[in-house]
């Protein structure tokens, strides 16, 4: 996590990555990152800023822009968005940072940057097309609530773990 | 396609880990009239949202084919699913739309956009109508005080929601719940989210938000908190005692009830009908008060 020693750092020249703004702006809802004039609505909506002051959508839309890739992809704080979505509700721009949150993952997944927990859940969505795969004490005791059965495995949609997450998966 | 007959979209949460929901949602949708089919639905997309947009819209938008294979509607008890699929079913007409369509054909699915979706509540304010509800009560819950966490995608991005109700001073389930004779209570941070996002990367961070919310709830002096996504009961039912622990706070004692729940008791259900022995926090004074033996 960039802590307050990288928070310290003014924009360092040397080290921005411009290619970093083009591969957010493709991905959908990253687009919208350009229009952004930094007024910091989204900043005061984030629920998550109230918590830890270093958490700062703003911020992390500035860095973004400005091409501070390490910075922002170290940080654990776009994976803490809770995607609550307040922030885009007011930002004047209609940047919709959740979304823009989202492109900056996407990024950050081709990148080969995968948290354990996103591992698991692509794992289940392959194989079970569910997030929570049902075990067989679930079905049970959906079936004393006289609740219908469920078919465990649906594959309606099929996920390709290799594809979407690479050498990582 | 039948005007009361719908698929039920539970999504992956429910049928594991919120049963209560589930039952109460059936029952009273039962008494309300309104059928509800089940179909093989899959996960809605939405944790792919944090790998892949695209794959995400895709996986949301063949659920919306299979629902229309059928003829049928979607109502969903999940926020998170309802604002997935609702984006997915509405944003079709852009560059997204045609990669989404792409994805789709390689699997030999197509999406006309002949079906919609709603989250059942939303439905039930907007369709069904609060006025239609009243005439179901049968035991009004005059003596109740009750808080609504309204939660996060159930209202936000109002864009997709087509101005249902307004995403910063909402009023959908207040009148749903005012209807059934109960008094709804305002309170401080009422549209503040749960923080169940968060809890798949940091559980304290969940609990800190989630925390803020019970104790906001407890100053209002309520006798429940009314929600309706699996997710944010998670976090103020079925946490409640951890939340107490972890931070070493009194017991709040506040009663997380499904929306559907707290319908059913007016509409005279018997609780042991709407799931309550799924409900973390005890039940039973909000049962007396209310004159209700279980």
């Amino acid at each position: 996590m960039a802590g307050a020693e990288a928070e310290k750092t003014v924009v360092d020249a040397e080290n921005l990555d411009s290619s970093f703004l083009r591969k957010v702006i493709k991905h959908p809802g990253g687009e919208q990152i350009l229009v952004c004039f930094q007024c910091g609505v989204c900043s005061s909506s984030c629920p998550l800023r109230l918590i830890n002051p270093e958490y700062n959508p703003r911020k992390i839309v500035k860095k973004t822009i400005l091409g501070m890739k390490d910075q922002v992809l170290s940080s654990d704080f776009v994976w803490f968005c809770a995607d609550c979505n307040a922030c885009t509700e007011r930002c004047p721009q209609g940047v919709n940072p959740s979304e823009v949150m989202k492109a900056i993952k996407n990024v950050a997944v081709e990148e080969g940057i995968v948290p354990a927990a996103i591992k698991k859940i692509v794992e289940n969505l392959e194989k079970h097309g569910r997030v929570y795969p049902l075990e067989e004490f679930t079905q049970e005791e959906r079936e004393m609530l006289d609740l219908p059965e469920l078919e465990p495995d649906v594959k309606i949609f099929k996920i390709d773990r290799k594809k979407l997450l690479g050498e990582h998966a | 396609m039948s005007e009361r007959e719908f698929a039920l979209f539970l999504g992956c949460t429910i049928p594991v880990r919120c049963l209560g929901y589930e039952v109460a949602t059936r029952r009273v949708a039962e008494e309300l009239g309104i059928k509800l089919v089940d179909l093989s639905f899959s996960c809605c997309g939405y944790p792919l949202k944090n790998v892949d947009v695209i794959a995400a819209k895709s996986m949301a938008t063949a659920n919306l084919a299979l629902a229309e294979s059928k003829n049928l509607n979607i109502l969903t008890i999940c926020s998170a699913c309802a604002g997935t699929l609702t984006e997915a079913s509405v944003n079709r007409e852009n560059p997204v739309g045609e990669q989404v369509k792409k994805e789709l054909g390689k699997q030999g699915l197509t999406f006309k956009g002949l079906v919609w979706v709603k989250h059942f509540v939303r439905y039930l304010y907007e369709d069904y109508g609060v006025d239609k509800i009243r005439e179901h009560v049968k035991n009004p819950l005059k003596n109740l005080r009750v808080a609504i966490h309204y939660g996060c995608h159930y209202l936000r991005p109002s864009e997709i929601y087509d101005e249902f109700d307004d995403p910063e001073h909402p009023k959908s389930a207040k009148e749903i719940i005012e209807a059934l004779g109960a008094t709804v209570v305002n309170y401080r941070g009422q549209l503040d989210c749960c923080g169940g996002g968060t809890l798949t990367f940091d559980q304290k961070l969940g609990a800190i938000l989630a925390k803020k919310k019970l104790d906001n709830v407890k100053k209002a002096n309520v006798d429940a908190l009314v929600l309706f996504c699996p997710f944010c009961s998670i976090m103020y039912d079925g946490h409640q005692r951890f939340i107490e622990e972890q931070f070493g706070c009194e017991p709040y004692n506040i009663p997380v009830l499904f929306l559907p729940q707290i319908m059913g008791l007016a509409f005279g259900i018997d609780p042991k009908e709407l799931g309550f022995e799924y409900n973390k926090v005890d039940v039973q004074p909000l049962l007396d008060k209310i004159g209700v033996k279980w």
